[in-house]
C-alpha cells in the first residue's frame, strides 16, 4: 500500500500577516514557512501506520505544489519520515488549479491524505475536487485512520458524536485534529538524511484557476476598552445606544 | 562572511525549540523544586540524536557542526538549563575529549556508546580544594605496572550519578606539578567509588551534582588518555571544548529571559500604558538585546572556528566569560521588568536567574576566562 501525503507550504502560524501595498498580495518578506500544521498530522499518522502495520505501507510520499522555495518544507516532511518527495513545479493559485496538479501523480497511490484546511487561505477544497478528478470515493473530518489486514477504517467527527466507516481503496481521507496526537520532531539523523532522499520536480499540467484573488482586507483592530462605573448605568445604556449602536 | 544558517542548522534549532517548548516547559518548574533528574527527558533527547550529535558518523555519532550544537544548546536553555548542562558535559567534555584525543580502542569501547546515547559521560577535574588552581590535582592515580591505582575525592561533578563513563583527572608523579597529571577513562561501577549526596543547588537543579569518592579503585593502563602525563593539557583542551557549549547555554539563558520580558513588557500596564511604552523598560529589553546578540555571535565566532579546524580556545574563553556575565546582567534585569512577578517562580525568570549565576562559575569562572584571554594576548 502507498500512502501520498498533499502537503501545503504555508506561513508560520505566529506569522504577522501584512499584505502588499494596495492590498491584492500577500507580502512574504520575512516569512517563515512551515507544512501546513493538519498536513504534518497526516504525515504522524501515515509514519505511526508504516511502523505498526509490519510492511503494509511499502512507500510514503509527499507532495507540494509550489516553487523552489517549497522545497525546504518538504524537506522537512523528508527528515521527519517521509521516503520520498515530489515538487510540482508551479505557484498553486487556487483550490481547482492546485487539485488539478495533484491528480497527476495521485492516480498512483492507495491513501491519500489532505490536511482538511491549509492555515493560510483556509480553503477546504482541494480534497474534494482531487477524489472528484481521480474518480474515488473521499471521506472528510476524519480524525482516525486505521488499516487492518488491509482494510481500511475511518471516524469521522459528525455532530454530537463520530462514526466509523470503512472504505475501498483508493481514496482520499480529509484529516482534522485527532489523527494523530502531535506532530513528531525530527531526530539529527533524519535531518542529515533528508537531502539524500530524492526530492523529484514534476512539470505542471496545462491548467487555469477558476478563481482569483481580488482584494484582501484585515480584520479591523479592536476598539480600545472603555471602563464604565457600575453605579452609572444610565451612561453604559447611553454609550451602548449612541456609540456603539448596538442596542 | 556569511551570516546565512544552513537548512539542517535551522531545522535542528527548530527541532531543539519544539522539543523544549512542548516537552521541557511541562515540568521544568516542578523538577526545579524537587531536585529530580529528566531521566524521561533524556532518554527522548537520546532518540532524537542530541547526545552525540557532534561525534564523527563513524563513531555512532551524529555528524553535526558546532554551529548546529550551539544552537540547539541555546534553544534548550532558553527553557531548562538543567537539561542542556547535561547535554553539554556529555557531548562537549566526555565525547569530544575522547574523540579527539582517545585511540582507536577506547573509541570503539566507550565513545561509541557515549555517542548513541546508551551511556552518559561525565568530566571529573574540580576537587575539594583545586577548582580554578585545576593543576593542584589531590588524587593521585599511581602507576603499578599493568594498572593506575586512584584514591581521592572530586567535587561538583555534574552528571555524577546519571553518567556511567567518567573521565578523570588525577596525579601520577606529584613532583611534576601539571606535568605529572593523567586522565583516564573510569567505569563508573568500578569497586572503591563512591557517590557523595546530591548536591543541593541554588539552581539547575534539575542536574545531578555529586562528589564522587576513590578509593583504591583499579584502572587498566589502556584506559589513560594520551601519553603519561598528558591529563592536565587535555583537560584544558577539552575545557577549551566545553565552553563552547557553556557560552551557548548562557546565550539561551540571556535569551530565554529577554524573550519572557518582552512578552511581559508588551502585557503588563502601568500608568495607563503597557509598561514597554515606558522609555525606562524599553531602553532596558534594548540593552539586553544588544548584549544577547553580542553574546550569541562570540559564541557562533568560536564554534565556526572549531568546526573549520582553526585554534579557538580564546574565542571559546571570550564567548564564555561574555555570555555568562551578560546571562547574569541580562536575568537579573529580566526580573526587575517583572516586578513582583519575576520574584516568584511561575514567571521562570528567577530560575533563569539562578541558573545564569552558574554560568560565570563552573567549567572556569569569568574571572579564569579572564587569564586565559589576557595571556594569549600578552605571551608574546
Amino acid at each position: 500500500m502507498k500512502i501520498l501525503i498533499c502537503i501545503s507550504n504555508v506561513p508560520d502560524t505566529t506569522t504577522k500577516i501584512r499584505f502588499t501595498t494596495d492590498n491584492t498580495a500577500f507580502d512574504t518578506a520575512g516569512i517563515q514557512w512551515i507544512i501546513n500544521p493538519w498536513d504534518e498530522l497526516a504525515l504522524t499518522r501515515a509514519l505511526e501506520l508504516k511502523e505498526t502495520t509490519g510492511g503494509t505501507i511499502e512507500k510514503i510520499t509527499v507532495v507540494a505544489v509550489g516553487l523552489k522555495d517549497a522545497e525546504p518544507t518538504l524537506r522537512k516532511a523528508l527528515a521527519i519520515g517521509a521516503d520520498d518527495a515530489v515538487r510540482i513545479d508551479a505557484e498553486p493559485k487556487d483550490a481547482f488549479f492546485v487539485a488539478e496538479q495533484l491528480a497527476q501523480i495521485a492516480k498512483d497511490y492507495d491513501v491519500i491524505l489532505c490536511g482538511i484546511e491549509a492555515s493560510d487561505y483556509n480553503g477546504s477544497a482541494v480534497g474534494g475536487m482531487l477524489s472528484e478528478f481521480l474518480n474515488i470515493p473521499s471521506v472528510s473530518s476524519v480524525s482516525k485512520l486505521n488499516i487492518e489486514n488491509g482494510d481500511v477504517k475511518v471516524n469521522r467527527e459528525i455532530d454530537g458524536g463520530s462514526e466509523t466507516l470503512s472504505t475501498e481503496v483508493p481514496f482520499v481521507a480529509i484529516v482534522q485534529k485527532g489523527i494523530a496526537l502531535e506532530p513528531r520532531i525530527p531526530s539529527m539523523r533524519g535531518i542529515m538524511m533528508a537531502r539524500k532522499k530524492p526530492l523529484n520536480v514534476l512539470p505542471a499540467v496545462e491548467t487555469e484557476a477558476l478563481t482569483e484573488f481580488v482584494s484582501y482586507e484585515l480584520p479591523p483592530a479592536k476598539a480600545a476598552c472603555k471602563i464604565v462605573d457600575s453605579e452609572n448605568v444610565k451612561e453604559l445604556i447611553d454609550l451602548l445606544h449612541n456609540e456603539a449602536k448596538v442596542i | 562572511m556569511d551570516f546565512e544558517f544552513t537548512e539542517e542548522q535551522l531545522m535542528i534549532r527548530q527541532a531543539a525549540r519544539d522539543y523544549a517548548e512542548r516537552e521541557l516547559i511541562q515540568d521544568v518548574l516542578e523538577r526545579d523544586a524537587k531536585a529530580e533528574f529528566p531521566t524521561r527527558h533524556i532518554k527522548n533527547l537520546t532518540d532524537l540524536g542530541f547526545m552525540g550529535m557532534i561525534v564523527d558518523t563513524k563513531y555512532d555519532g551524529g555528524g553535526l557542526d558546532s554551529i548546529s550544537y550551539v544552537l540547539a544548546i541555546e534553544e534548550i536553555s532558553k527553557i531548562d538549563s538543567s537539561v542542556s548542562v547535561i547535554l553539554s558535559v556529555h557531548n562537549s567534555l566526555a565525547c569530544y575529549g575522547i574523540e579527539k584525543f582517545g585511540i582507536e580502542e577506547q573509541k570503539e569501547k566507550y565513545l561509541k556508546p557515549l555517542a548513541r546515547g546508551e551511556k552518559i559521560g561525565a568530566f571529573l577535574l574540580s576537587e575539594p580544594e583545586a577548582g580554578s588552581d585545576a593543576s593542584m590535582q589531590r588524587t593521585l592515580a599511581e602507576d603499578k605496572g599493568d594498572y593506575y591505582l586512584i584514591n581521592g575525592v572530586k567535587n561538583w561533578i555534574s552528571n555524577a550519578n546519571s553518567a556511567s563513563i567518567y573521565i578523570v583527572i588525577a596525579q601520577t608523579y606529584p613532583e611534576k606539578g601539571h606535568k605529572g597529571i593523567n586522565a583516564f577513562i573510569v567505569e563508573k561501577d568500578s569497586p572503591g567509588i563512591s557517590l557523595g549526596p546530591h548536591e543541593d543547588k541554588m539552581g539547575m537543579r534539575s542536574s545531578d551534582t555529586h562528589s564522587v569518592m576513590f578509593t583504591d579503585v583499579k584502572v587498566p593502563k589502556e584506559n589513560r588518555i594520551g601519553e603519561d602525563g598528558f591529563g592536565f593539557k587535555f583537560a584544558m583542551k577539552a575545557l577549551g571544548a566545553g565552553r563552547i557549549g557553556i557560552a551557548a547555554q548562557a546565550v539561551g539563558i540571556a535569551s530565554g529571559a529577554l524573550d519572557r520580558s518582552i512578552q511581559y513588557a508588551k502585557e503588563r500596564k502601568a500608568f495607563g500604558t503597557e509598561i514597554a511604552n515606558h522609555q525606562a523598560i524599553a531602553f532596558k529589553i534594548s540593552d539586553m538585546a544588544v548584549k544577547v546578540e553580542n553574546a550569541r555571535n562570540l559564541c557562533l565566532k568560536a564554534a565556526w572556528l572549531k568546526d573549520r579546524g582553526k585554534p579557538f580556545s580564546t574565542a571559546s574563553s571570550m564567548a564564555k566569560q561574555y555570555a555568562a556575565d551578560i546571562a547574569m546582567e541580562v536575568t537579573t534585569e529580566a526580573v526587575q521588568i517583572h516586578g513582583g512577578y519575576g520574584y516568584v517562580k511561575e514567571y521562570h525568570v528567577e530560575r533563569l536567574m539562578r541558573e545564569a549565576k552558574l554560568t560565570q562559575i563552573y567549567e572556569g569562572t569569568s574571572e579564569i576566562q579572564k587569564i586565559v584571554i589576557s595571556r594569549s594576548l600578552l605571551k608574546n
